[in-house]
């Protein structure tokens, strides 16, 4: 009989990692695609954070002498119609699809967690009218509902973001008041009540905070649909409008017509809302096996 | 049983309500109508013009009576006039739903006869490094974005080929229906695909854990047998699920991909009516693409019943 090796055995099940860097290193080695993910993310956040730094072009500046360049030592993805460096307006780019990804995930989250937590907390009549408005918000496709709403509010940044938004609100209520129905019932929430602590208090400071674990894997697992939908809403020309270098626009400005002529103006713009959102999905994936273990797929 | 069927059809009916109301107030707190668009175009016009304009297509009404006017209508069967084209909304919209509806259908078809087996393979070798590929494939299926698939088969069929595959509602030869129909339902497809498979893929895992499983191979099941008979059969209802929802919601996938192989489907056509403002085209689509989803949610819950006899609806 071969002896067993303890140490490695436990060393394998991360009884070593007790705490800091050592349990951060043992997490990164379990989930290698989660690692994987999070450097893309980084590096997407990289981009948007330093872009002015990054870029030696302005990404809005127009050069018709310099329009439709291959890809070269000077411009490393070629330049479009414009003349514009297309590298400068992908990595700029890389701050729309950030700001779109945050802010409508947050935003979506934040009213997505009050009338969650208000419907299951409260119940009664409250839950039944949140509970038809979020029928009745979920029976349009995401794409739909966002391509209606910017129509509504017209194209601009902050208009994305909250036609984005909206659309997120009911999976979050929905998760949140699931979370909140099954919390209500345990024991700490009735021993709080029997020392005579407010209902508001109760829900802020019980109820929430044991919900953030699956309101952070749902929110990662947004962050990624939102920058899809940001891309396909600036494709069909309803998004973000000219001239910021939105991902999803640059495609729509090079469709078709560029195809034949100037595939690098299809390419990368492609690669990069691939790769941001690709590494999101990959971190996602990671930390639901992390943080909710029953979901485990 | 009966009961809840009763009261899911009711639910249904308050869903659809609430949101012809929401489609009708969001498409006119629009600043600018389509009579300003038609005369933004033509430059300076007569005021008088534009009020008869106005009074002809019923804009200056209070909204209520526009909403009420709407909504009669569309229980008479009678969906309003496009202000574009001003022909019958129905006439413009009815035979377009064909060519969206086979590219919705193969596309789906597409997902389930790849997304299914493929999970069943990533469930059966868990951890290997075949599981390792087709999750990272699965992941890049729900990471492309569909329009950008579809521009690069169209980049890859200009170096092939060539050409690209132009749209001709009676294609002549069985390669070029493969070419218009079954190469745009891949792009839309192959999201749908990644998601079959990963729940496919998660569903087995789970049965795979059970006793009965335990049992069947104990008995010397052959390991297609376990796999097949008894694993998948019990795995399949998420899948369904899956399948039934994403069935409603492949719309926004189609969209794009309408968009960028230019078919002129009733999905491309809601885009171009949300451009132009034509609320009656863009109120009804939407009103069809939610009894759409909201039908094909009961039917999925219905399905539940019919397939796993465990579950009972009572009220």
């Amino acid at each position: 009989m071969a002896a067993t090796d303890y140490d490695s055995e436990l060393k394998r099940a991360g009884a070593n990692a007790t705490h800091g860097w050592r349990r951060l290193a043992f997490l990164a080695q379990r989930h290698m695609l989660g690692t994987i993910g999070l450097f893309f993310m980084l590096l997407f956040v990289w981009a948007a954070a330093f872009a002015d730094l990054i870029c030696r072009y302005d990404p809005l500046s127009v050069d018709s002498a310099h329009a439709l360049l291959h890809p070269d030592a000077r411009h490393w993805m070629g330049t479009d119609s414009f003349g514009r460096d297309v590298w400068s307006r992908i990595i700029h780019g890389a701050r729309i699809s950030l700001a779109v990804g945050i802010g409508s995930t947050a935003l979506g989250s934040l009213f997505g967690v009050s009338i969650g937590l208000a419907s299951g907390y409260l119940s009664g009549w409250v839950d039944l009218l949140f509970q038809r408005v979020t029928d009745i918000l979920q029976a349009l496709p995401l794409l739909v509902l966002a391509l209606i709403m910017t129509a509504a509010l017209g194209p601009s940044l902050p208009n994305v973001i909250i036609a984005i938004a909206i659309p997120l609100i009911p999976t979050v209520a929905r998760v949140i008041r699931a979370n909140t129905l099954a919390l209500r019932e345990l024991p700490f929430i009735e021993a709080a009540k029997s020392i005579g602590m407010s209902e508001t208090r109760i829900a802020l400071r019980h109820i929430l905070p044991n919900t953030l674990a699956p309101l952070i894997v749902l929110a990662t697992a947004q962050l990624g649909s939102t920058i899809l939908t940001e891309a396909s809403l600036s494709f069909l020309g309803l998004g973000i409008p000219e001239p910021f270098p939105s991902w999803g626009r640059m495609l729509s400005e090079s469709a078709a017509e560029y195809v034949r002529t100037a595939p690098w103006l299809v390419i990368f713009p492609g690669l990069a809302i691939s790769l941001a959102v690709f590494g999101t999905n990959l971190f996602g994936d990671a930390l639901r096996d992390i943080l909710d273990p029953r979901q485990r797929g | 049983m009966l009961a809840y069927i009763v009261r899911r059809l009711f639910l249904m009916l308050v869903t659809l309500f609430g949101i012809s109301v929401i489609i009708f107030v969001l498409l006119r707190i629009v600043p600018g109508n389509i009579v300003d668009i038609l005369f933004a175009a033509a430059g300076y016009v007569d005021p008088a013009d534009k009020a008869n304009l106005e009074r002809e297509l019923g804009l200056d009404q209070p909204i209520v009576v526009q909403y009420l006017h709407w909504i009669g209508g569309l229980l008479r069967g009678d969906l309003g006039y496009s202000y574009v084209s001003e022909k019958p909304a129905l006439d413009e919209i009815l035979p377009r739903i064909p060519i969206t509806a086979r590219l919705a259908g193969l596309a789906l078809l597409f997902s389930a006869s790849i997304g299914i087996p493929l999970g069943v393979i990533s469930a059966v070798r868990q951890g290997t490094r075949l599981d390792y590929a087709l999750r990272v494939l699965s992941l890049s299926g729900l990471s492309l974005p569909s329009f950008w698939l579809g521009l690069l088969i169209l980049m890859a069929s200009v170096a092939l080929f060539g050409t690209m595959p132009i749209f001709n509602p009676e294609p002549k030869t069985w390669t070029e229906a493969i070419a218009i129909y079954c190469v745009p339902a891949m792009a839309v497809g192959f999201r749908s695909a990644a998601l079959t498979m990963r729940i496919t893929r998660s569903s087995m895992l789970e049965i795979l854990r059970q006793d009965f499983i335990r049992t069947a191979r104990a008995k010397g099941a052959s390991e297609a047998s376990v796999n097949f008979h008894h694993a998948l059969k019990n795995a399949i209802l998420p899948v369904i699920t899956v399948i039934g929802i994403e069935a409603a919601f492949l719309i926004g996938g189609l969209i794009v991909t309408e968009t960028v192989f230019n078919i002129p489907g009733v999905a491309r056509f809601l885009v171009e009516a949300i451009r132009w403002r034509d609320y009656p085209i863009v109120q009804n689509l939407v009103m069809m693409i939610a009894v759409v989803v909201v039908l094909a949610n009961f039917t999925v819950d219905m399905l539940y019943a019919v397939f796993d006899p465990r579950i009972r609806y009572t009220d």
